[in-house]
């Protein structure tokens, strides 16, 4: 018989470590992706998948079942991958937005529908745009785009993960799309002409 | 019906509007020009090339969680009942104070090095010393409450605090607050075990394994270690 995820956490509260492991395996994929895109960098996303179920194994008993587990593994990735970022911007190294050897820029890699040389020069032109509306994101702001925008998380989702009001999900996703736009449109219209 | 501003044109994107709003925006040529500037924006973020992992990519993570997780099952591990936040305020308030005396005391010295060189020093000391920190904190978050006493920890968590101290007042004195918050945090752990006597209560341990918890200390410990060392080589 195969666990939801709810029984599945109340077994591993209880000790059995095959419980936690379906949850592992089941939702590494979504985790990864999420830690991924919040950091731009594959290795510190891999650390931020091993640490989230790090920290999800000894907050079980905080698992109330009220939102799904995996809004409930979002929270903790996102927490961890908030603190990950800051130690980076204290250090004024922000590797997760350099040309770092090591870091794939993932806007760099942005993928135009397809490889059309105007397509081209148009993501070409408005990639530094992006690059610096981005950086502006606050992390909160960064989070919700990337639930809402990648992981297709409703407004209430969001807020779990984020640990705030609906309402204050809402407006971190509007002002994350607010600073996208802003920054790309005068791009778009000059790469349109 | 009102034009959409932009708040509504974020939710229509994201098709959270009602039927009313739907068919205005069919109807608005206005409106319905803006809905494609933005949609045209956001479509061309939406391809986010994540690196691709193989279906068995959850079974080499569990393979990498396992040997972390704690013997003990989850459910176990609560806060002790005594333990409230404001045990914690004598504490605080003494790290507060040192770290103004340590700043005071430090603060006109001048050494004859580069401040590069020194902050190249600073960092390849700090990430030695958190390497050896992260070992002790691995150990213990490991360690059974039930176990009775740190004795195999104490004697090096002395030499670390002693190191750990003198860290803490060289990167207050570089104005690195990052490094000088966590070496904070890690002082704090690192006194209770050097002054944990040989049969330390089980509550003490469950105490210091909270807080390490809590703050994510281990975690942060090893990423900050891994970036100083990084940084110092590129110095």
């Amino acid at each position: 018989m195969e666990w939801t995820d709810s029984a599945a956490a109340d077994e591993a509260r209880r000790g059995n470590q095959q419980a936690f492991r379906v949850l592992v395996e089941r939702h590494s994929h979504s985790i990864f992706r999420l830690a991924f895109r919040m950091t731009g960098n594959e290795h510190d996303a891999e650390d931020l998948v091993q640490e989230t179920f790090l920290r999800a194994y000894k907050q079980l008993h905080q698992f109330d079942g009220r939102s799904g587990f995996n809004t409930w593994l979002y929270r903790i990735c996102a927490n961890c991958s908030i603190d990950l970022i800051r130690a980076r911007k204290r250090r004024n190294e922000q590797q997760t937005f350099t040309g770092d050897s090591l870091t794939v820029h993932w806007l760099d890699r942005v993928a135009a529908p397809g490889p059309s040389p105007e397509r081209l020069m148009q993501s070409s032109q408005i990639t530094g745009r992006v690059e610096e509306a981005l950086k502006r994101l606050t992390d909160t702001e960064r989070m919700a785009f990337i639930l809402r925008h990648y992981e297709g998380c409703d407004i209430e989702q969001i807020a779990s993960a984020l640990g705030v009001e609906a309402n204050a999900a809402k407006h971190s996703v509007f002002r994350a799309v607010q600073k996208l736009r802003r920054a790309l449109e005068p791009a778009w219209g000059v790469a349109a002409r | 019906m009102r034009h959409f501003d932009e708040d509504l044109l974020v939710q229509a994107y994201y098709g959270e509007i009602d039927e009313e709003s739907r068919r205005h925006l069919e109807g608005c040529d206005g409106c319905r020009s803006e809905f494609n500037r933005l949609r045209e924006m956001l479509d061309s973020v939406r391809d986010y090339p994540v690196p691709p992992r193989k279906s068995s990519y959850g079974t080499e993570v569990w393979v990498r969680v396992l040997p972390h997780l704690p013997a003990e099952p989850p459910s176990t591990r609560r806060r002790p009942r005594w333990f409230q936040w404001w045990t914690l305020v004598p504490a605080l308030a003494a790290l507060v104070v040192i770290a103004f005396v340590a700043g005071m005391l430090t603060e006109q010295r001048q050494t004859g090095i580069s401040a590069k060189s020194r902050e190249r020093v600073l960092l390849m000391a700090i990430g030695d010393h958190l390497d050896r920190s992260q070992v002790l904190l691995t150990e213990l978050v490991h360690e059974d409450p039930e176990s009775g006493g740190l004795s195999g920890q104490r004697d090096r968590a002395r030499e670390l605090l002693t190191e750990n101290r003198l860290l803490r007042q060289s990167a207050v004195h570089m104005g690195d607050v990052s490094d000088a918050d966590l070496l904070d945090a890690l002082e704090r752990v690192l006194l209770d075990v050097a002054n944990s006597s040989s049969s330390t209560a089980s509550n003490d341990l469950q105490t210091i394994q909270q807080r390490i918890d809590d703050q994510g200390l281990l975690f942060k410990v090893r990423i900050t270690g891994a970036d100083a060392r990084e940084k110092g080589q590129k110095l």
